[in-house]
């Protein structure tokens, strides 16, 4: 599963993915018929208009073994919150596929380290990098530091300390323009953290995460530039000389 | 006389006031961030606690499945003890029934132990409009009520103040309601406590009549259980003749060896602490030893209302710890008024729709969107309120109960982002409207990332609060379905 983000609008992140997979061995394939996980309408509170998404979820990816997706979000919104979709839609049918669907979704470290063992993927990236550990992926995936462990095994990454780094960046979904003030005062206050680092690249798990702050960033003209975790991954960049 | 919380805006308008508070933000993230300190480490020191959370929340559940049988046992055993047990459905009812006592023993003041269930019914105003004083003892209660301001945070109602600024109030105010602050009072915190230790002092000996809460009551004995700092309440709850407690009908545990659970929950997740300085349990009246007149008003207001929520429900297990408003990301910055309740943070954010119903207040509608759902709420919870989980159902009460009237902009976003995400082929005609518009930008677009990608600083209509303070990266010209299909799925 790309996700209905990276697929309009972080299309690299996707295929960064593909890359990363197909590297490990790993058969991959994009159904077509996918579109979003209706984590947006979930969260917002519009669970009638999340049942389509769900239905297209659980007959686009019917069959395979594994739901690989880059996004802690989205991953927990298909293992958390789509019971509660197919509850809502009364369909029995719904709520079997989905049964089926959720247990097997991954967040992306989540299939690399537990399902295919591997920590060090052979990728290059000579930067300083910090690392934000996302909500979801951080309490509702529990994560833990998979993500880091990935890091560290590639060539050149400096992985730099983030302090209080599992406070909320505030981007939230709706919550960034419903309550744009308070979001903002979140992210502001982590992209404080970020530079305090002295980092060259934000690396996260959820690019909606990092529009938020990448935005944040790039209106300060912090310098710093943000990153998903599998594009880290995919990277072959030589070291420096 | 404390303000009220009666007509604040829904939370996006408080909370901006609040955030261009740079004092307040300061003083708030300083606070909480000992508070948090001070509970993680106490919290380690606990091999079984997760057993603990999980033990809590089940004797809660148990009492809420159970509530009405529990309720006339410990009526029963209250009784049996010499107490009087009075039922009151809301907030009138309960104030009501206090004046009433008051009246009956000619007092027009009373000392009140710091209690959050008075603090819901309003229990102050509704004495002061009847000319009965009711003082609080507690020294944050204190300071807000000499303040004429509102609490601001469940356990340190007083969080927003600093030091100064509650030099200045005791030195002002004291005067006007008893013993006056010393000429010489400075802002340091032995002195400023010392000040109002005299101050209530006075109080404590004269006044004949006590109102208190109850952190818990024991259903088989009949036994109410106070747990605070400062002694203040101990002192409400042994010098006056008549005590009134006004316990939440959520209060109950089975037995003390269910209380025992709890003792060892709330202060290691509400102050840091192991055990709290003074506990204290009374069983009705006890001849020749402390108050000789006992009543307990058990408190519906909402609370039964709450009990129907199959999903909110688990919102009454909630023991005032405040663990939730000290870890929450959203409570840190914008403070407790920003909630307009006695009830702020994670936990407010809940149980005031839970207690009010949603679709009829703007303002409590507004609570369940407080929040980006991070969830730091549910894992110090002592009794494991999937606070996340009861914030999305809230949510989708509240768009419910508006789905008759005129759709409001975000819910026709929403219809048809439902329906453009039913299909694939929907979608891809949504992205190619992107794509063209990521051409756009490109042509004339003057922002440019970090790593060379186009952005855009200010968008029009919904977008601009997003871009108010944060740039947009230009759509691609590509999605990633556009180039699975283009190259096969990268592989020519």
């Amino acid at each position: 599963m790309v996700t209905c983000v990276n697929d309009a609008m972080f299309p690299d992140t996707g295929k960064a993915t593909v890359a990363v997979l197909r590297h490990l061995g790993v058969d991959v394939d994009f159904p077509k018929q996918q579109t979003c996980c209706g984590q947006p309408m979930v969260n917002t509170g519009y669970l009638d208009e999340a049942v389509p998404a769900v239905r297209r979820f659980v007959d686009a990816f019917a069959g395979y073994d594994a739901i690989v997706t880059p996004s802690g979000s989205c991953a927990g919104s298909a293992r958390h919150q789509h019971a509660m979709v197919a509850r809502r839609s009364k369909d029995p049918g719904l709520q079997r596929a989905v049964a089926e669907t959720s247990p097997r979704t991954y967040e992306l470290s989540e299939f690399l380290v537990d399902v295919l063992g591997v920590e060090d993927v052979g990728a290059s990236f000579p930067h300083r990098v910090t690392y934000h550990p996302t909500c979801h992926s951080l309490r509702m995936l529990r994560v833990g530091d998979r993500p880091t462990r990935l890091l560290r095994a590639v060539r050149g990454l400096e992985l730099l300390d983030l302090a209080e780094a599992d406070q909320c960046c505030g981007f939230g979904g709706t919550f960034a323009v419903k309550n744009t003030d308070t979001s903002v005062a979140m992210g502001s206050d982590k992209v404080r953290r970020v530079r305090d680092t002295g980092a060259e690249v934000l690396v996260a798990g959820d690019n909606s995460c990092l529009m938020h702050l990448g935005g944040l960033l790039s209106r300060q003209q912090a310098g710093i530039r943000v990153l998903h975790l599998a594009e880290v991954l995919a990277a072959r960049e030589g070291t420096r000389a | 006389m404390t303000g009220t919380f009666v007509g604040m805006p829904p939370f996006p308008e408080a909370a901006r006031v609040a955030l261009a508070d740079t004092q307040l933000r300061a003083n708030l993230g300083h606070a909480t961030a000992t508070i948090r300190a001070k509970r993680a480490a106490v919290v380690a020191e606990v091999d079984d606690w997760e057993e603990l959370r999980t033990a809590g929340a089940a004797i809660k559940d148990e009492v809420l499945a159970n509530l009405d049988s529990y309720l006339d046992q410990l009526e029963e055993s209250l009784t049996r003890n010499g107490a009087v047990v009075h039922r009151a459905h809301d907030a009138a009812e309960a104030n009501r029934i206090v004046a009433d006592l008051a009246r009956r023993h000619g007092v027009d003041e009373l000392v009140k132990v710091k209690s959050m269930a008075t603090q819901e019914i309003g229990l102050n105003e509704a004495l002061a409009a009847e000319g009965i004083a009711a003082w609080e003892t507690d020294l944050a209660e204190l300071i807000v009520q000499l303040g004429d301001d509102l609490p601001s945070h469940i356990l340190v109602p007083a969080i927003h103040r600093n030091r100064a600024e509650i030099r200045e109030i005791f030195a002002a105010r004291m005067g006007e309601v008893g013993r006056p602050a010393p000429d010489d009072l400075t802002d340091e915190p032995v002195v400023l406590a010392a000040a109002a230790r005299q101050h209530l002092r006075e109080k404590f000996l004269r006044a004949k009549m006590a109102v208190s809460g109850a952190n818990f009551a024991v259903a088989d004995s009949g036994t109410l259980v106070v747990v605070e700092s400062e002694g203040n309440g101990r002192m409400c709850l042994t010098l006056p003749e008549v005590l009134v407690s006004i316990v939440g009908i959520e209060k109950l545990v089975p037995s003390w060896q269910d209380l025992d659970v709890f003792l060892q929950l709330l202060p290691r997740s509400s102050t840091g602490e192991r055990m709290n300085p003074y506990t204290s349990t009374w069983s009705g009246v006890t001849a020749g030893d402390g108050p000789q007149e006992v009543h307990v008003v058990l408190l519906d207001n909402g609370r039964r209302r709450a009990l129907a929520d199959e999903v909110g429900r688990q919102a009454l297990r909630c023991i005032r710890c405040s663990a939730c408003l000290n870890v929450c990301p959203v409570y840190e910055r914008t403070g407790g008024h920003a909630y307009g309740s006695v009830y702020p943070g994670p936990i407010g954010a809940i149980l005031n729709p839970l207690l009010k119903g949603v679709g009829v207040d703007e303002q409590v509608d507004s609570l369940p969107y407080a929040s980006s759902l991070c969830g730091a709420c549910y894992e110090v919870c002592p009794v494991k309120i999937d606070i996340p989980s009861v914030l999305v159902e809230l949510r989708s009460q509240v768009v419910d109960a508006h789905r008759d009237g005129v759709p409001k902009p975000e819910a026709v976003a929403m219809k048809s982002a439902g329906w453009a995400f039913g299909s694939a082929g929907r979608l891809a005609l949504a992205e190619r409207a992107s794509g063209f518009a990521g051409r756009v930008v490109r042509r004339l677009g003057r922002g440019v990332l970090p790593g060379g990608r186009r952005s855009v600083s200010r968008l029009p209509g919904p977008g601009a609060a997003w871009t108010a303070a944060r740039d947009l990266p230009a759509p691609p010209v590509e999605s990633f379905r556009a180039w699975w299909r283009r190259t096969g799925g990268g592989r020519s």
